[in-house]
C-alpha cells in the first residue's frame, strides 16, 4: 500500500484576525505536514477576510487530513482543494538579482526578454528582474541565470484561483 | 443620585470584570474552579461584591482544569476555570491538553498583564494564547473591552458544540478594569463556526443496508456517544438491541451501553477484553459510532480488523480516515446519527441475518469462555483485582461516580467496574495524565454533593495532585481516594518486565508518605488495608465517613495487568496472563511504540 505522494494547492479563506496564520502554521508543524509554499494577504477589507494559498504534499489520505484539520480551525471559512477541483491559474512572482559584465550580462537580458521578465533595477554591473509565472517557469529562468551571475532570488510562493466564471 | 433606590447598572456602567461575571451567570455557570493572582484581582474583587457564581479555590491550577473536567463530564455542562497570568496559565496547560484529547468542554479564563505591557516581559507575563494554541480547541486574547461579552459567549458556544473541547480567554488586566458594554448570549452568533450535526440521509440508508447484511458485525462505540448526551446512550442501547449485534466500547465510552447487557462484550483495546478484541479482529462489519481508532484500540494498524468493512460516524470530520481508512464515512452527532439509523432500520423493516448471527455469537461465546479477567486469588496478598471487585460489589448500588489516575489501577478499574449508565466514569484516556483523578473527583463531587465519588488511584499518581486533599477538606467534599499501593509505578514496571528485560529503572518509589497520617494531616480520614480479609470492612467504613478519605490498600507488588495486546501486536495476539508473556517477545517496531 505504498501511496503516491501528491502535491496539492489549497485555497483557504480565513478571518483576518491576530493569530490566524500561527494557527495554520502550528497545525502543519504540530502534525508533521509539509508546507511547500504559503501566501497570505487580506482580500476583503470590509469583511476582514484573508486568503491563504498553500502548496502542500502528502499521500491522498494525508491531504484529506490536512483539509479536515484546516476546516476545523474556528476562524477558517472555507478550504478548497484547487488541485482536485480542476482547472485553475497558479502564479508566482519572483525578483532575481544577476551580477555580471560583458557577454554574460547581455545574455541575461536576452533570456529575460524571452521569459518576459522585466528589469526593475539596474546598475552598470547588475540587474534585478521581476517575473511572474507558473513556478516551473520561474525555476527554469532561475536555472538559466545561474551561470550568468545569479546572486539572489526572492519568490512570493504560489497564489492561485479557479478558471471560469465561478468564484472559489 | 437622589432617588432612594439605585437603578440597575446599565451596560455603560459595568466594568470588564463585572461583564465577565454577568456573562458567566447568563451562560448558566454555577461553579468556577480557580486560583487568584495579580492579573485577575479585578475579577476576584467583582466576585467578592456579587454572588453570581460559586468559586472553588483549588491548590494548583492544573487541578482547577481537571476539577472542571470532572464537573463537566459528570453533568454535561461546560466546566469553568479562572486562573492568573504567567504561571497560572502555564500550570493550566496540562489540564487543557487533557481536555482537548478527551473532548471535554471547558472554558478557561486566564488573566494577562495590561495590554500596553504585553510583549515587554512584564512580571508574570507569558504568551498564553501562543502557548495554548495547540492545546485548545480555540483561544482568544481580548484587547478591546467592547468585544468582551461577545467573546465570552462565543467561547462557550465553541467549547460545547461540535466536538467539545477547551477554550481559553486571555484577559488583560486593563480590560477587566475598563468600562465595557454588555450583550447577552442570545445576541451572539459566530461568523463561520457551524459544526455539522445532522448526518447525510443517503449515507444513513447505505449504512442500514450494510448493517442489515452483515454476517459478523460489531458495534465499536466511544466517547462521542457519551458527549452527545444521555439520550444518545439510550438510543445506542436501543439500536444495539434491535439488531442483536455485539457491542464493544472504548475506555471513554464505558457506560453508554449498560454493562449488564448480554450484548455488551466489555471494553476493547490494549487492556480490553479478549472477546472484544477477537471480535474486532474477525468481524466483517465494524460500526464505529463516536470512537476515533486510537492506537490503544487498533494495535498494529496493518493487521487491524483485516476482513472488515468499516462505517465511521463522527462529529469531527478530521477523525475520519485519519488512522484507519473506512468504507463509509459519515459526519454527524452520535445522537442524531442513532436516531436516523433507528428510523431507517424501522422504515426498511430491516432484519439481521439470523443464521449468520447465531454462528457469530457461538464463536464469541467461545472467546468469552476463556474468562480473560481471571486471576490467581490469594489468601495472604491483596490482589488489586480482588480489591476492585470488592470495591465495585460494595458500592454499585450507590451508583458511584468513579474517577481514576493513570496506570495499572486505571485499567483494572475499567475492567472490574461495570457501568450501567454514562457520565459516571471519568478517566484521562487520550493524554494519560497522572494526577487527574483526585481533582476530577472533586469536580464530580461539587456537582453531585450527596453522591459517592471515588478516585481509584495508584500511590505514584496520587502524589501528583495530592495537595487537592486540602481543597476537599475546605469544601467538606467527602471524596474517597482508594489507593492500590504496590510501591511501583505499576504500568512502567510492567512494561520494563515485559519489554525491557526486567531492568526496573527508576520505577520503584523508595520513600512513600504514610497515607493514613497524610489524610489526617489534611483533615481527612485515613485507612490502611494489608490483608484480604480486611478489604470489605474498610470499604464499608470508608463509605460511611462523610469526610475526605484516603484508603491505602497494600496490594500484590508483582501483579501485572492482563489481558494485554503487547505494543506493536495485533488483536488476535493477546497476552492472557503471566504464562503467555515469556513466549511472545516484543517486535522491534513494538519497542518504539509508546
Amino acid at each position: 500500500m505504498a501511496d503516491k505522494i501528491e502535491t496539492h494547492t489549497l485555497s483557504v479563506l480565513v478571518d483576518n484576525e491576530p493569530g490566524v496564520l500561527a494557527r495554520v502554521i502550528g497545525l502543519f508543524s504540530g502534525r508533521g505536514y509539509n508546507i511547500e509554499s504559503l501566501v497570505v494577504a487580506e482580500v476583503d477589507a470590509a469583511r476582514h477576510l484573508s486568503r491563504i494559498t498553500l502548496v502542500t504534499s502528502g499521500t491522498p489520505m494525508v491531504i484529506e487530513q490536512i483539509k479536515a484539520q484546516l476546516d476545523r480551525l474556528v476562524p477558517v471559512h472555507t478550504v478548497r482543494d484547487l488541485t482536485i477541483e480542476g482547472a485553475h491559474v497558479a502564479r508566482e512572482l519572483a525578483l532575481i538579482k544577476v551580477v555580471g559584465s560583458g557577454e554574460k550580462r547581455v545574455e541575461s537580458l536576452r533570456i529575460a526578454d524571452i521569459f518576459r521578465a522585466r528589469a526593475v533595477d539596474s546598475t552598470i554591473e547588475s540587474f534585478v528582474f521581476e517575473m511572474t509565472g507558473a513556478p516551473e517557469k520561474i525555476d527554469a529562468f532561475v536555472n538559466l541565470m545561474r551561470p550568468l551571475g545569479l546572486v539572489d532570488v526572492s519568490r512570493t510562493g504560489v497564489v492561485a484561483i479557479t478558471r471560469g466564471a465561478k468564484g472559489i | 443620585m437622589t432617588t432612594a433606590t439605585k437603578p440597575p447598572a446599565t451596560a455603560a456602567e459595568m466594568t470588564g470584570a463585572e461583564v465577565i461575571l454577568k456573562a458567566l451567570a447568563d451562560q448558566g455557570v454555577e461553579v468556577v474552579f480557580g486560583y487568584p493572582g495579580g492579573a485577575v484581582l479585578p475579577i476576584y474583587d467583582a466576585m467578592f461584591k456579587s454572588n453570581y457564581v460559586r468559586h472553588i479555590l483549588v491548590r494548583h491550577e492544573q487541578a482547577a482544569v481537571h476539577a472542571a473536567e470532572g464537573y463537566a463530564r459528570s453533568t454535561g455542562k461546560v466546566g469553568v476555570v479562572l486562573v492568573t497570568s504567567g504561571p497560572g496559565a502555564t500550570n493550566a496547560v496540562t489540564g487543557l491538553t487533557d481536555a482537548l484529547m478527551d473532548s471535554v468542554p471547558v472554558v478557561c479564563l486566564t488573566g494577562q498583564v495590561a495590554t500596553h505591557l504585553i510583549g515587554n516581559d512584564a512580571f508574570q507575563e507569558a504568551d498564553t494564547t501562543g502557548i495554548t494554541r495547540p492545546c485548545t480547541k480555540h483561544n482568544y486574547l481580548v484587547k478591546d473591552s467592547g468585544a468582551l461579552a461577545k467573546t465570552i459567549h462565543e467561547a462557550f458556544h465553541v467549547a460545547k458544540s461540535g466536538r467539545p473541547g477547551p477554550v481559553v480567554i486571555d484577559l488583560p488586566k486593563d480590560i477587566q478594569l475598563a468600562k465595557a458594554p454588555y450583550v447577552g448570549p442570545e445576541d451572539v452568533e459566530h461568523k463561520t463556526y457551524r459544526p455539522r450535526r445532522t448526518p447525510d440521509p443517503q449515507a444513513i440508508e447505505q449504512a442500514v443496508e450494510m448493517i442489515a447484511k452483515a454476517k459478523r458485525p460489531l458495534f465499536y462505540c466511544g466517547g462521542g456517544v457519551v458527549n452527545s448526551g444521555p439520550k444518545a446512550s439510550e438510543l445506542l442501547t436501543q439500536f444495539v438491541r434491535m439488531t442483536g449485534y455485539p457491542v464493544t466500547l472504548t475506555l471513554m465510552g464505558l457506560g453508554s451501553v449498560p454493562a449488564s447487557d448480554p450484548l455488551f462484550l466489555g471494553m476493547v483495546g490494549m487492556h480490553g477484553m479478549y472477546e472484544s478484541n477477537m471480535a474486532m479482529h474477525d468481524c466483517d462489519l465494524m460500526i464505529n459510532i463516536g470512537a476515533r481508532f486510537d492506537d490503544r484500540v487498533t494495535g498494529k494498524l496493518t493487521e487491524f480488523a483485516p476482513h472488515s468493512k468499516k462505517i465511521h460516524f463522527d462529529i469531527d470530520p478530521s477523525s475520519i480516515n485519519k488512522n484507519v481508512r473506512v468504507d463509509l464515512p459519515v459526519v454527524g452527532d452520535a445522537g442524531e446519527v442513532l436516531a436516523a439509523l433507528i428510523a431507517q432500520w424501522k422504515k426498511k423493516k430491516a432484519k439481521p441475518d439470523g443464521a449468520a448471527l447465531a454462528k457469530w455469537w457461538d464463536q464469541i461465546k467461545k472467546w468469552q469462555a476463556r474468562d480473560c479477567l481471571r486471576y490467581k486469588a490469594s489468601k495472604t496478598l491483596i490482589k488489586p483485582q480482588y480489591a476492585l471487585e470488592r470495591l465495585y460489589a460494595l458500592t454499585k448500588d450507590l451508583d458511584p461516580y468513579i474517577t481514576t489516575e493513570v496506570g495499572q489501577h486505571q485499567m483494572w478499574a475499567a475492567q472490574f467496574f461495570k457501568f450501567e449508565q454514562p457520565m459516571h466514569w471519568m478517566t484521562s484516556g487520550g493524554l494519560g495524565t497522572m494526577g487527574y483523578g483526585l481533582p476530577a473527583a472533586i469536580g464530580a463531587q461539587i456537582a453531585h454533593p450527596d453522591r459517592l465519588c471515588i478516585d481509584v488511584a495508584g500511590e505514584a499518581s496520587i502524589l501528583m495532585n495530592i495537595q487537592e486533599m486540602s481543597t476537599a477538606v475546605q469544601y467538606r467534599l467527602p471524596v474517597k481516594v482508594f489507593i492500590l499501593n504496590n510501591q511501583w509505578m505499576g504500568m512502567v514496571r510492567q512494561w520494563q518486565e515485559l519489554i525491557h528485560g526486567g531492568r526496573y529503572s527508576e520505577s520503584y518509589t523508595e520513600a512513600l508518605p504514610d497515607f493514613v497520617k497524610l489524610a489526617d494531616a489534611f483533615g481527612g480520614v485515613g485507612f490502611r488495608i494489608t490483608k484480604p480479609s480486611d478489604v470489605d470492612g474498610v470499604i464499608k467504613e470508608m463509605i460511611k465517613v462523610k469526610k475526605p478519605v484516603i484508603v491505602d490498600c497494600a496490594v500484590d507488588q508483582k501483579e501485572n495487568c492482563f489481558p494485554m495486546i503487547p505494543s506493536g501486536a495485533a488483536h488476535n495476539d493477546m497476552l492472557l496472563g503471566p504464562e503467555d508473556q515469556a513466549a511472545k517477545p516484543t517486535s522491534d517496531e513494538g519497542l518504539a511504540l509508546v
